[in-house]
């Protein structure tokens, strides 16, 4: 069992990096997915956004504010939208500033563009609810609402300056490249019991203050769901690698980030919503299979995986 | 009826055993505070802490009321260890008992926590104290104190204790020992941290990130959030 479950995981990653790292044209038109830049080989300078003292007192910047607010309070003020107890500044750290976070500055100039993941071409505005949908498990807000105008206006200002259509340094999550001999779930369990366990709680439920999340849940009924970019293992490695524990970003390897990943990755949490015919093995075959490397609708210890949280 | 009432008679007496067992556990945690512990080097907590165990803000001794009983005894082990060093407490520390310890720490937790008053979210300002707290410095890999130790500094769970309700200068002597005293054109000294005892070094980085100036910035705008008067109440909501 042990063996076939090892093979599986090699299996599982070869796959996933043959779907990546595979340099064909028509995959990097695709934003889906965002190319890594190995910034941490080539020492890179980031893009600087504007600093706040710069942002005007007018009718835009009070709009550029209501946007960050809404961006690190997302739960509080815009709770309509959000199904589960994420904050966009959860996964964008730096109020969405920081490089290798996924920041708004390398992500606003890159849209409109295609997305394999809904086969069309997205506005930004899109994908802003595309976050809702999957992300934060939600309902995505009417493109002209007040919550899409604002976090639309808050990425324009934090892009000022920034070339339109060039994939800028720090975009994204820099995934490391997938581990030679395979990720390892076990080997994971391990690091997380050492290094995240004491923010995200023992079974990843994160931590409150009073009714409010202060970490948030990494799995179960309020954290990311099936569909969310974070669930693919190569995502979630590239944001930890960067950036956890906080303030100790890139401290884990490449390895620990992978195996660390998978672990996180492998637990329940909210059903795809683009679940066909209540099918998993469906929804697998039409929505994961080719995302990445993921554990959705795979078997583990003779568990299906992908049943969601509720 | 006769049964009823010795079953009545005896969850009286349960009741009443319960209470003293209680009242004896507390008294026990209580009375170390005010008398110290059996070892008279273990002194009384109040001559420093206070008899509120608020702490003593012009000393720079920590408020110690409302704080996780896990946090507190893993300090009083750390003082013992040596892995956070300090001339008063590592004696005291190492005169308690192990229930001592255990029964001090529990009698702090159940004192009232830090409840900040309420202000208006303003953002605060470039450069400040505030914005350390609240903003961070990310160009040097500082994440916002709160994004740690929650909204407006309160505490969560055991690992990371409140910032706010402690005195400025208990908080800038505890960033200054996880950094220690690096050399400069001023001052020649150079001595080593004396704390080494945060969770998974989450703190020794930050701490010698910073400036000098940046901790006492930091440690003033924590120490300046007022202790309110009403109870902590578990739903509120702070915006970032």
């Amino acid at each position: 069992m042990k063996t076939l479950f090892r093979n599986f995981l090699i299996v599982s990653a070869l796959l996933g990096s043959s779907s990546i790292f595979a340099l064909d044209k028509s995959k990097l038109e695709d934003q889906s997915q965002i190319p890594s830049t190995h910034s941490r080989i080539n020492k890179v300078v980031y893009f600087t956004p504007p600093a706040d003292a710069d942002l005007q007192n007018n009718a835009f910047g009070e709009l550029v504010r209501r946007g960050e607010a809404i961006f690190v309070n997302t739960k509080a003020l815009a709770p309509q939208y959000v199904g589960n107890q994420m904050n966009c500044v959860n996964c964008h750290l730096d109020r969405g500033r920081l490089a290798n976070s996924s920041p708004m500055w390398a992500a606003y100039p890159m849209y409109p563009a295609y997305r394999k993941k809904n086969n069309k071409v997205n506005t930004y505005a899109e994908r802003l609810q595309g976050c809702f949908t999957f992300s934060m498990n939600g309902t995505p807000p009417p493109a002209d609402s007040e919550v899409i105008l604002a976090l639309t206006t808050y990425s324009y200002w934090l892009s000022t300056g920034a070339p339109i259509g060039k994939a800028l340094p720090g975009r994204g999550f820099d995934e490391p490249p997938p581990p030679k001999g395979g990720f390892d779930i076990n080997r994971g369990k391990v690091v997380y019991e050492k290094q995240c366990q004491i923010c995200h709680g023992s079974n990843g439920e994160g931590q409150k203050v009073g009714s409010n999340y202060v970490f948030p849940p990494l799995w179960g009924k309020d954290s990311y769901n099936w569909g969310a970019g974070m669930h693919r293992i190569n995502t979630a490695a590239g944001f930890i690698q960067h950036n956890m524990p906080l303030g100790r970003g890139e401290t884990l390897s490449d390895l620990e980030s992978w195996d660390v990943a998978a672990f996180i990755n492998m637990h329940e949490r909210p059903q795809d919503p683009r679940l066909i015919d209540g099918d998993i093995e469906k929804t697998r075959k039409r929505f994961h299979a080719d995302d990445g490397v993921n554990l959705y609708g795979s078997t583990i210890d003779g568990v299906l995986i992908g049943q969601g949280a509720k | 009826m006769q049964i009823n009432l010795f079953d009545g008679l005896n969850k009286v007496i349960f009741f009443v055993c319960m209470m003293c067992s209680i009242a004896a556990f507390a008294a026990d945690g209580e009375s170390i505070m005010i008398h110290g512990g059996e070892n008279p080097a273990a002194m009384p907590c109040i001559s420093c802490h206070a008899p509120d165990g608020k702490g003593m803000p012009s000393a720079g001794f920590p408020r110690l009321s409302g704080l996780p009983a896990a946090y507190i005894e893993k300090q009083l082990y750390d003082f013992r260890l040596g892995s956070r060093q300090n001339p008063v407490m590592q004696p005291i520390a190492k005169a308690l008992t192990d229930s001592e310890i255990i029964a001090v720490a529990n009698a702090y937790a159940k004192r009232p926590k830090i409840n900040v008053l309420k202000t208006p979210t303003t953002p605060p300002i470039p450069g400040s104290g505030g914005w350390i707290a609240q903003r961070g410095e990310w160009s040097k890999n500082i994440p916002e104190c709160t994004l740690c130790h929650g909204p407006e500094g309160v505490g969560v769970g055991n690992a990371f204790p409140p910032l706010a309700g402690q005195p400025t200068l208990y908080l800038e002597s505890q960033l200054l020992a996880w950094k220690g005293e690096v050399a400069s054109a001023k001052n020649k000294k150079v001595s080593p941290p004396t704390r080494h005892n945060d969770p998974n070094g989450l703190m020794q980085h930050i701490a010698a990130s910073l400036t000098d100036t940046q901790i006492k910035a930091v440690s003033e705008y924590f120490g300046s959030l007022n202790d309110s008067t009403e109870a902590f109440d578990e739903s509120q909501h702070r915006l970032r």
